[in-house]
């Protein structure tokens, strides 16, 4: 039985299918109710999910750009759909951007648009960030400082990055018309003040909202399942999970270091279903290691708080900071934090 | 086996007890504070646990009403309350057994998903409350409920009995919930 279905049986299906011969020419606003209606009874949560494939990066893409998506940390934000946001004004975006950050450093005094600041926006579409044909393509915005000498044309040190996705976004992009554009994921790697002085220029320039996106626990656990799940030709880094104990007056931090292919050999153990990971096997697998470290330390850690997970594949903490390691998943990894975005979003 | 049974004691005279079990302590208090402070025309008695089975050398009364409090942020404390529901008698399910899931305020926090108790409450056709018991305005009113149930489980309300309670609120339900 699919479950996804489930709250939707009789008598509910039979009025919204009837709906749905009514209203064939459905607009957006429609399509957003109906989804938001249908989700009202309570929280949908797939209780399967496919585990990242390796091979999703199109062909004709080059893996050497996204270089500057690994290994670092970046920051989580959900965001709404941006309003008449056009990729071939890229080079408008830059300009107007770089005024209004040197607006903002430099408060109170007049700037012009053209100006020669000391610093460079430039905004870069990422090809192959993007899961199906309709996920709008991913864009990068860096902002670089400028070398005082003109003549060198050299490029400058980046001060910040950002970068902004949609993958495998679709119950978002159906309910979305054409004037907007949908990026629910945004990724930021910098000073917390160019983030928000960008966020500002966003939200005022195409109509949007940025919310920071955390990651609860239960998510947290989803994610270490799947990327332990996923094969590796060799490991980089140990699979490290950290707990936070709720104790006063300083919370006590646990952490607990497995080597990736005793957590990849309990995995095959717990693992059942094919290309899928369930709910049922996210708790077994973090049940193991629960009984295990009780069995050793006497501490129930299902009573703490899961704060941080790092694998191979990724990293993530509960503040909704993440680190991507491996390009072979990259997609997977974006696929679910896409999930939990446009989740927050609606 | 220490098993509790609903009617293997004879009821108190204008008493009404309420069982409390949860696997943390201090909220726990806190609803217990909450709820003596309560108006009730009977004696309210509170009995906190953190699970079953209960001693037997106590002699307690009669239990009239049992809460599970299943903190969200927490398995520990699902796995506990899940232990502890095989201690029950059968018959205790009819109207005597109540779910409290607390914690669903603080989205980040939680490690189970409200599916998961909405799937245990179905499972043992028993209610679901959700209430936030660090909030003290939540707390009180989650009290007042929970007064109000057990006096109608203890039988000090005529007309209306723990059964009766049970089929009126599974009936406000969501029917979509039948499926699961």
């Amino acid at each position: 039985m699919d479950s996804y279905d489930a709250p939707e049986l009789t008598p509910r299906q039979d009025a919204s299918s009837r709906l749905k011969d009514f209203f064939i020419g459905a607009t957006p606003l429609q399509k957003r109710l109906e989804s938001v209606r249908k989700q009202t009874s309570f929280i949908p949560t797939p209780p399967r999910r496919k585990i990242p494939q390796g091979s999703q990066l199109q062909e004709d893409v080059d893996p050497q750009k996204f270089t500057v998506l690994l290994h670092k940390q970046w920051t989580l934000y959900s965001l709404t759909p941006l309003y008449k946001f056009s990729y071939t004004n890229f080079k408008e975006y830059s300009k107007l951007l770089t005024a209004f950050i040197a607006a903002e450093k430099k408060k109170g005094l007049a700037v012009e648009v053209g100006d020669d600041f000391d610093i460079k926006v430039i905004f870069s579409t990422l090809m192959g960030v993007k899961g199906t044909q309709r996920d709008p393509e991913a864009f990068l915005v860096q902002i670089l400082s400028k070398s005082q000498l003109p003549s060198e044309h050299k490029e400058g040190k980046v001060l910040w990055t950002g970068w902004f996705c949609c993958v495998f976004g679709d119950s978002l992009l159906e309910t979305v018309s054409e004037d907007f554009t949908c990026l629910p994921l945004f990724l930021a790697n910098g000073a917390e003040t160019n983030t928000a002085i960008i966020g500002t220029w966003f939200q005022k320039t195409f109509d949007c909202y940025f919310r920071p996106l955390a990651i609860s626990s239960f998510n947290l656990s989803w994610m270490a399942a799947m990327w332990t799940a996923c094969k590796m030709d060799h490991y980089m880094a140990t699979t490290e999970f950290l707990w936070s104990v709720p104790c006063s007056p300083h919370s006590l931090d646990i952490s607990y270091a497995i080597h990736p292919e005793d957590t990849k050999a309990l995995w095959d153990n717990v693992h059942k279903t094919p290309g899928e990971v369930t709910q049922e096997e996210v708790d077994l697998f973090m049940d193991c290691l629960y009984s295990h470290f009780h069995r050793h330390f006497k501490i129930h850690l299902s009573a703490t708080r899961l704060v941080r997970v790092s694998t191979s594949v990724a990293s993530a903490h509960t503040d909704g900071k993440i680190k991507i390691l491996c390009p072979k998943y990259l997609i997977g990894v974006l696929a679910y934090l896409t999930e939990l975005a446009a989740f927050q979003i609606e | 086996m220490s098993v509790l049974r609903p009617l293997d004691k004879l009821p108190g005279l204008n008493t009404a007890t309420i069982l409390l079990v949860g696997t943390e302590d201090a909220p726990l208090q806190q609803l217990a504070d909450s709820m003596l402070k309560e108006d009730c025309t009977a004696e309210l008695k509170v009995h906190l646990a953190r699970s079953l089975p209960l001693p037997c050398s106590v002699n307690r009364p009669r239990i009239d009403l049992i809460v599970f409090v299943v903190n969200l942020h927490s398995k520990h404390s699902l796995q506990s309350v899940e232990e502890s529901l095989c201690h029950l008698d059968a018959a205790f399910f009819l109207g005597k057994v109540v779910f409290l899931a607390t914690g669903a305020g603080r989205d980040g926090h939680c490690s189970i998903h409200r599916n998961t108790v909405v799937k245990l409450a179905h499972t043992y056709r028993s209610p679901l409350l959700f209430c936030d018991l660090e909030i003290e305005d939540f707390r009180a009113a989650m009290a007042q409920r929970l007064v109000r149930l057990l006096q109608i489980c203890a039988g000090h309300v005529p007309g209306v009995s723990a059964l009766n309670l049970l089929s009126l609120l599974r009936g406000s339900e969501n029917p979509s919930l039948e499926d699961l």
